[in-house]
């Protein structure tokens, strides 16, 4: 697909999305708003799996994103959405800018491990921190945007379209980026680490600067989260949050950016459904689900139109 | 002193029953390649079954030392039951993928198996106190500590040591170790690597339900327990060095003093203290305390 084809594509699909907006019900609205920030951030986890590692600590940038522009809303009073996300957006890549470079050393299962730990200390941390809420966390009311409170049905869709704007900009960003040399040489780290350094490259900028992009886009999700929701608490570092944003990343496979606001979108069906239908079984109806695509999608969601490209879902050996 | 004293012993008690736990999560992780979240989940199993079977006994008029019975015999059937079902009729479909969508399968089962958990035993808090009143109390120095509590750290040795024997000084073990160092060229040399990877699961199964099972008497037996106890043996076995058992030894005992001693110092660090020496660990030595570096192939 050329370049100039993906952007039309992308302006298309969320020109519909914002049409289609219109005529949702408010749960199903809300719903896909949240779908679209938590889709976000496994779309930053697709940048690292590219390169081969994969992050089971994602949760920490979401909850820094979030936490960020909580704050910033309740400390310092600015209430404006776009700029809350962009503090939200701005304090996790910080982060990631700072722990990159020292996380980019590490392979396979000890990158995973290692992410883990570290999301796993913010949780404990937030979770002690009388200031910031302690395990309960804190609400915080809804923003505006152009100086208009976001209430009601119209602040809704609101919060709903600015969702679909960020995170399709954001994920058409992103699927440009896999397309141009650094993009590439991800895939080529990924194949064989050793290699791409013989060839010249350094693999741990590479994947330095993939964790940084990472981190904004966890940020990113983070902070449209909390807009949307209202609400933060540490369980946003929790591992079994990094675990779904791992778990949609696998589901959606690394060949297609929309198919992992796909299985954002499944993913937030499922659980609200069984959540409903069978209260005390819906992890077990997610596990299912979740094998079940294993199983018989292979490659993820993706594959089944992007599956020409004959690609596993985060296969070959992980090195370097 | 006394409060050193003190970190010490809660630290190895904690240390004990982690062990138990991690060997079997790091046994399996060696032998297969996979890191087994759901291997928490078998913890708590066996935690409910022992449960349930220790109040059986009782019912029976079995009491005192029946207990122990009946909760080795929870071990051994949870074993039994879900390591062969496991190994041979889920993992197995998976081997020829990426670890970490093996990782997803556990993690696919660990969800699977919480809510079974609650399906079957229900919500409430199980509590089968009486063995652990077994072995009396100790006078420790200047401490008094539970007898059963020092049983335990008597049964983490013991597992260490029959695991470590096993793997090393027996003819099967030799086969196991070689599987381990090279699938294709054991299964070209006649060994069944299937079976292997079976028994080796299955033993692993059984490392996870046995610290279920004999940690019941000391807690609640509810949910969440299985969440909890799968993230420390992570960071043991990630501290000691994947597949070793020296590794997740020693990974335990630190664990288990960090938290001690954050427990009676800083309270407030409890949560992360583990986390902390783990990642700490990491940034020095990123293959665990007692792994050797492998050689990257081109």
């Amino acid at each position: 697909m050329s370049r100039l084809a993906l952007v039309l594509g992308a302006a298309g699909i969320m020109a519909a999305l914002l049409l289609i907006g219109l005529a949702l019900p408010r749960w199903l609205l809300f719903l896909v708003t949240l779908a679209a920030s938590h889709g976000i951030v496994s779309v930053g986890i697709l940048v690292i799996m590219r390169g081969g590692l994969v992050s089971f600590g994602q949760g920490l940038v979401f909850a820094i994103g979030g936490y960020a522009a909580a704050l910033a809303f309740t400390q310092l009073g600015i209430t404006d959405v776009i700029v809350l996300i962009l503090i939200g957006t701005a304090a996790a890549a910080l982060v990631g800018a700072a722990v990159g470079p020292l996380l980019a050393r590490y392979t396979g299962i000890f990158f995973g491990m290692l992410t883990l730990a570290l999301s796993m200390v913010a949780y404990g941390v937030l979770i002690k921190s009388p200031a910031v809420g302690g395990s309960d966390g804190f609400n915080i009311p809804r923003g505006t945007l152009f100086g208009v409170r976001l209430e009601g049905a119209g602040g809704d869709y609101a919060l709903y379209a600015l969702a679909i704007l960020l995170t399709g900009l954001a994920a058409t960003a992103v699927a440009l980026h896999t397309r141009s040399a650094r993009g590439l040489m991800t895939r080529a780290i990924h194949g064989n680490g050793l290699r791409v350094e013989y060839l010249g490259t350094s693999v741990q900028a590479v994947m330095a600067i993939n964790f940084t992009i990472a981190a904004a886009l966890g940020g990113l999700g983070g902070a449209l989260t909390i807009v949307a929701l209202g609400h933060i608490e540490p369980t946003f570092a929790y591992w079994t949050q990094s675990g779904e944003f791992v778990f949609v990343a696998i589901l959606a496979g690394s060949q297609s950016v929309t198919a992992v606001f796909i299985a954002s979108l499944a993913l937030e069906l499922v659980r609200s459904f069984s959540n409903l239908y069978f209260p005390n079984t819906w992890q077990m109806a997610l596990g299912l689900f979740l094998l079940a695509i294993i199983l018989f999608l292979p490659a993820g969601i993706g594959s089944l139109w992007a599956g020409r490209r004959k690609a596993p879902a985060t296969g070959g050996e992980t090195q370097a | 002193m006394q409060l050193a004293l003190t970190i010490l012993m809660d630290g190895l008690i904690y240390a004990s029953w982690l062990f138990v736990v991690a060997l079997g999560l790091t046994l399996v992780f060696g032998v297969l390649k996979i890191l087994n979240i759901a291997h928490g989940s078998l913890y708590a199993v066996g935690a409910y079954v022992a449960a349930s079977l220790v109040t059986l006994f009782a019912s029976w008029g079995l009491g005192g030392h029946f207990a122990l019975v009946a909760m080795l015999l929870a071990a051994v059937g949870v074993a039994l039951v879900m390591g062969p079902l496991m190994e041979r009729y889920l993992l197995r479909l998976f081997y020829a993928r990426d670890e970490v969508v093996l990782l997803l399968v556990t993690y696919a089962l660990f969800l699977i198996l919480e809510d079974a958990l609650k399906l079957i035993w229900g919500v409430n808090p199980y509590y089968v106190s009486e063995p652990y009143q077994l072995f009396g109390n100790v006078a420790f120095a200047s401490l008094f500590y539970v007898g059963y509590d020092f049983a335990l750290i008597g049964l983490a040795i013991a597992c260490g040591i029959a695991v470590w024997f096993a793997l090393n000084r027996t003819r099967s073990g030799k086969v196991v170790l070689a599987v381990i160092f090279s699938r294709e060229m054991s299964a070209s040399m006649g060994v069944n690597v299937d079976k292997v990877h079976m028994v080796a699961f299955t033993l692993g199964v059984f490392l996870a339900a046995l610290g279920g099972a004999f940690t019941a008497p000391m807690i609640s037996v509810q949910p969440g327990i299985s969440v909890s106890v799968i993230i420390v043996s992570f960071a043991v076995i990630i501290i000691g060095g994947l597949g070793s058992i020296e590794g997740a030894a020693i990974g335990a005992v630190i664990v288990g003093l960090a938290r001690a001693a954050a427990v009676h110092l800083l309270p407030e660090a409890e949560l992360f203290s583990i986390y902390l020496v783990m990642a700490a660990v990491l940034i020095f030595r990123p293959e665990g305390l007692f792994q050797r570096a492998a050689a990257r192939k081109i």
